[in-house]
């Protein structure tokens, strides 16, 4: 298991035992090498994170007795890149994918990937271990065909060797003697040919999930260190709460209570005992007196005072505007603050032991922490290890790097004892940082021709990104006497964008004029939620194709189809259509249907789904029936790996899109556990849910994991439209909401 | 010292009595099934059978268990023996993070111990105690239903021999 064991390797220990394969040369590596040195600047880019990873050893390693260790950058987090990313590595090495040993996200061993983010993995990790390993295969065939005597063409490759073909055989271990993999990359790989697959394509069981079923230590939650303690902080009541005064003395007297660490307004205890800790941070958190002020704006007047702040207002498609009256059509729509939340809350373990600070993490970038770390403790970057170990679900920036800067000042106050740490509930729901409120209006004018002639977009939104890096990112950092100020936001740029990400309409429209209106003053933390600005964007375009596709007395498939020419996301709406029944459907009673389509980023999967809803006539409650999706995210490596994330990505947006919003006074968040901020329930659940993976061999990985969130919020208001009259236009689509603007 | 019942065995723990079962699971037994998710019996993902019951062991001071037995996800099978419950998850692939799962699985099998073959309504209320957040819940429920196909059909062939 990776980096598990608290005497794990470091990456000087895998440099000296990656010896044997830095010391030999060979006419094939000295080739590799000299095509690399003589033109640098002419160097075509290299494929996914080998651009900043070149050397092939940092991704794959054999050793002398053929063991293979494949190394990645990015973590698991339950979406299954482990499982996908030894199916590429298998199939380019033509080995066994059983047979590999894959290290994940570690600071003293894998490349540096950044965060684990964006749906990023299968292009950035993906893709380099694909080429890392078809390069070396290359090489070892090139070297066999010296060793045996043959032309390498007539070679074979499987199960760890190459074969000449009178039988004779040199085994990956034997020839890897012979090499170095220090060498860097080219930028042409000889991929294996789609029709030749193996092993790429199949839905294989994921690797993770084994140990998940049977309580065998995998999450960071369950890491036990000999002479492990335990440890919880009690978090000021506000953001802004300044901590007056706390007389510890009767806590340092309870049981098990090993210190109490008190540092500005940053306050906690480390106990012997898990449930000790936990005790002991409740009497801290009775005798702490705090002193708070209304900072937070008037949850009844929330949208207009955000849309009220000063913006940065960016024009992202540069269409004239679309003046109003004579046809126009404009609606505005909102999204509420939503969070994460995670079952399991934040978690990390941290051992400051011989000057080396050791955190383990579920954090989404270990690098990134390392270095806030780094700059959080003044210790140098070199003395800190972050090592990725897996949480509970992750959906973007969520508590785990404040967890990990919580492991890493409790370790230090505590040196040579690994510290756990885990946050409590209320904590969580407190102090994570939340998925930015939104605001959009929208105006539209129909052309003669039953097409969109005008389209103007303007979006409202905070930060969809303040990840650490710096040590100001870090909320435990903003509480400490000497604290961090947390750098002034800044909006991320298109083509991928953060609260504009998806405002750009994929449809033709005579004229697109898009606005984004960037605030930096953030009321409440936010960062990075799974598919940022996209959720609510995608909610509000595909809200309003509807409306007006109502105006034009269009299909609103047909519709869309009218408006599109890419290929790739007219096969997807065709398939979930006709997947649907979307033709023959006949609305009755209570029921209707809605549709809705998204390129993620635009640049990335297609998805579309068709979506049945039921609504209860009295209360006005929504309940989704039933969900027919289709997505294209480039070459399917394991479909049901596909399926399984976009299921979960269509059943999360429902529940952020029926059901959730942060709750606030002008002080303190209210929504502090699962009955003040409710999410999906068993007795809510669909009928079906049915996913369609459309496979392209040979094209590039486009990731899976955020496609779903908007398309899924639109299908659903659209249905409810259709079954009720009701045009809702504020997330939660909520049964007083729905109840109140029902029209059939 | 407080003596409990877990998984067949009696052991003495030593923690102070108002102490909730699921920390002495994991922290003084080291037994990583049941997880910590919000300490309120709101989420399920601390889950154990209490003499065929499911609980919220978040919630049940080790001092309130006398001689009641205790089940764990430990109790139920090994990754190269996974129980019935177990496996059906494996089938159905029914995890992401997989982080409830193991509070899915206890309280599944309290169901499957009552009723061997109950509808999908049945299930659908019985699991709505526990929460998942990554949206696995439509494998969640095959899983279970598998399950239930699983047991029978071990039942019948038990039956026959």
């Amino acid at each position: 298991m990776n980096g598990a064991a608290p005497a794990g390797v470091t990456r000087r220990d895998f440099l000296a035992a990656g010896g044997a394969l830095v010391v030999s040369f060979s006419l094939c590596s000295r080739a590799l090498t000299a095509a690399a040195q003589t033109k640098p600047e002419a160097a075509p880019a290299l494929p996914g994170s080998l651009k900043t990873a070149p050397m092939l050893d940092s991704w794959i390693r054999i050793a002398g007795d053929g063991s293979i260790t494949v190394f990645t950058g990015k973590a698991e987090l339950g979406q299954g890149i482990k499982t996908a990313l030894m199916q590429v590595a298998a199939e380019e090495l033509v080995v066994d994918p059983r047979a590999l040993t894959l290290v994940t996200a570690d600071t003293g061993a894998t490349p540096d990937e950044r965060y684990t983010a964006g749906s990023q993995s299968m292009q950035d990790s993906a893709t380099a271990i694909r080429h890392a390993a078809a390069q070396v295969r290359a090489l070892l065939v090139g070297l066999a065909a010296g060793k045996l005597g043959v032309a390498a063409e007539s070679l074979t490759v499987g199960s760890g060797a190459v074969r000449a073909p009178d039988g004779r055989r040199a085994t990956y271990g034997e020839l890897v003697a012979q090499t170095n993999l220090h060498v860097t990359a080219q930028s042409e790989s000889p991929l294996r040919d789609p029709a030749t697959y193996a092993v790429i394509g199949k839905s294989l069981q994921r690797v993770d999930i084994p140990p998940k079923l049977v309580g065998v230590s995998i999450y960071v939650h369950d890491l036990r260190l000999p002479g492990m303690v335990h440890a919880r902080v009690v978090r000021p009541p506000s953001y802004g709460a300044r901590l007056n005064s706390v007389n510890t003395t009767s806590v340092q007297k309870m049981r098990g209570v090993l210190k109490i660490v008190q540092d500005g307004r940053y306050l906690a205890v480390i106990a012997q005992h898990e449930y000790q800790a936990v005790t002991a941070a409740r009497a801290l958190a009775r005798l702490a007196v705090w002193d708070e002020a209304p900072a937070l704006p008037s949850p009844d007047d929330s949208y207009n005072w955000f849309q009220r702040l000063p913006s940065q207002d960016i024009v992202i498609a540069e269409g004239p505007p679309t003046s109003a009256g004579a046809g126009a059509v404009e609606a505005t729509y909102r999204r509420p603050y939503q969070i994460h939340g995670s079952i399991g809350p934040s978690c990390a373990v941290g051992r400051y032991q011989d000057n080396v600070l050791t955190i383990w993490t579920h954090s989404q970038g270990v690098y990134p922490l390392r270095d806030a770390i780094a700059e959080l403790t003044k210790l140098p970057a070199e003395s800190v290890r972050c090592v990725h170990m897996e949480g509970s679900g992750c959906y973007g920036h969520n508590g785990a790097d404040d967890a990990g800067a919580d492991a890493a000042l409790l370790a230090m106050a505590l040196p040579g004892r690994p510290v756990r740490v885990q946050w409590m509930r209320e904590e969580e729901h407190a102090w994570e940082p939340y998925g930015s409120m939104m605001v959009s209006t929208v105006r539209a004018r129909l052309g003669g021709n039953g097409q969109i002639s005008d389209w103007q977009y303007d979006v409202w939104s905070n930060s969809h990104n303040e990840r650490p890096g710096p040590a100001g990112q870090l909320a435990p950092a903003w509480h400490l006497a000497a604290p961090f100020a947390k750098p002034a936001p800044k909006p991320a740029p298109q083509p991928t964008g953060g609260g504009d990400r998806n405002a750009i309409p994929l449809y033709r429209f005579g004229n697109t004029r898009v606005v984004n209106h960037f605030i930096a003053t953030m009321p409440l933390r936010v960062s990075a939620l799974r598919a940022l600005g996209a959720y609510h964007n995608v909610f509000a375009i595909e809200s309003f194709m509807d409306e007006v596709a109502g105006m034009a007395k269009a299909d609103p498939v047909e519709f869309r189809l009218r408006h599109l020419e890419d290929p790739r996301a007219r096969d997807v709406i065709r398939a979930a259509a006709e997947r649907f029944g979307w033709a023959g459907y006949q609305r009755t009673g209570r029921r209707g249907r809605g549709f809705a389509f998204a390129k993620y980023k635009n640049l990335a999967a297609w998805f579309a789904i068709a979506c049945e809803v039921e609504v209860d006539r009295e209360s006005g409650r929504p309940r989704l029936v039933r969900a027919v999706a289709a997505i294209d995210s480039g070459e399917a490596v394991n479909p049901d790996g596909i399926r399984n994330q976009t299921e979960g990505g269509i059943l999360q947006a429902m529940s952020w899109t029926l059901y959730e919003a942060v709750t606030f006074n002008q002080t303190r968040i209210t929504s502090l556990d699962w009955s003040t901020y409710p999410i999906l329930r068993f007795q809510s659940l669909p009928d079906s849910v049915d996913v369609h993976v459309i496979n392209r061999p040979g094209q590039p990985y486009l990731g899976t994991g955020e496609a779903a969130q908007g398309p899924t919020a639109a299908a659903l208001a659209n249905a409810i439209a259709n079954a009720t009259g009701a045009r809702v236009r504020d997330l939660p689509l909520t049964p007083r909401r729905v109840k109140g603007l029902m029209r059939i | 010292m407080i003596s409990i019942n877990v998984n067949g065995r009696t052991v003495q723990v030593d923690a102070e009595p108002d102490t909730p079962l699921l920390y002495v699971l994991r922290d003084h037994l080291e037994l990583n099934g049941a997880k910590f998710g919000c300490g309120l019996g709101q989420c399920g993902s601390c889950t154990v059978l209490l003499e065929n019951q499911p609980v919220f062991s978040c919630l049940i001071p080790i001092s309130t268990l006398g001689a009641r037995r205790v089940r764990t996800l430990e109790s139920l099978g090994t990754a190269d023996k996974p129980g019935p419950v177990q496996r059906a998850f494996l089938e159905e692939q029914a995890a992401q993070c997989g982080y409830c799962i193991p509070g899915m699985i206890m309280r599944a099998q309290a169901l499957l111990e009552r009723n061997p073959s109950p509808s999908r309504r049945e299930i659908l209320r019985h699991m709505s105690p526990n929460l998942c957040r990554c949206g696995t819940h439509m494998r969640i429920v095959a899983a279970v239903e598998r399950a239930a196909r699983l047991i029978t059909a071990r039942a019948k062939t038990e039956a026959e021999t």
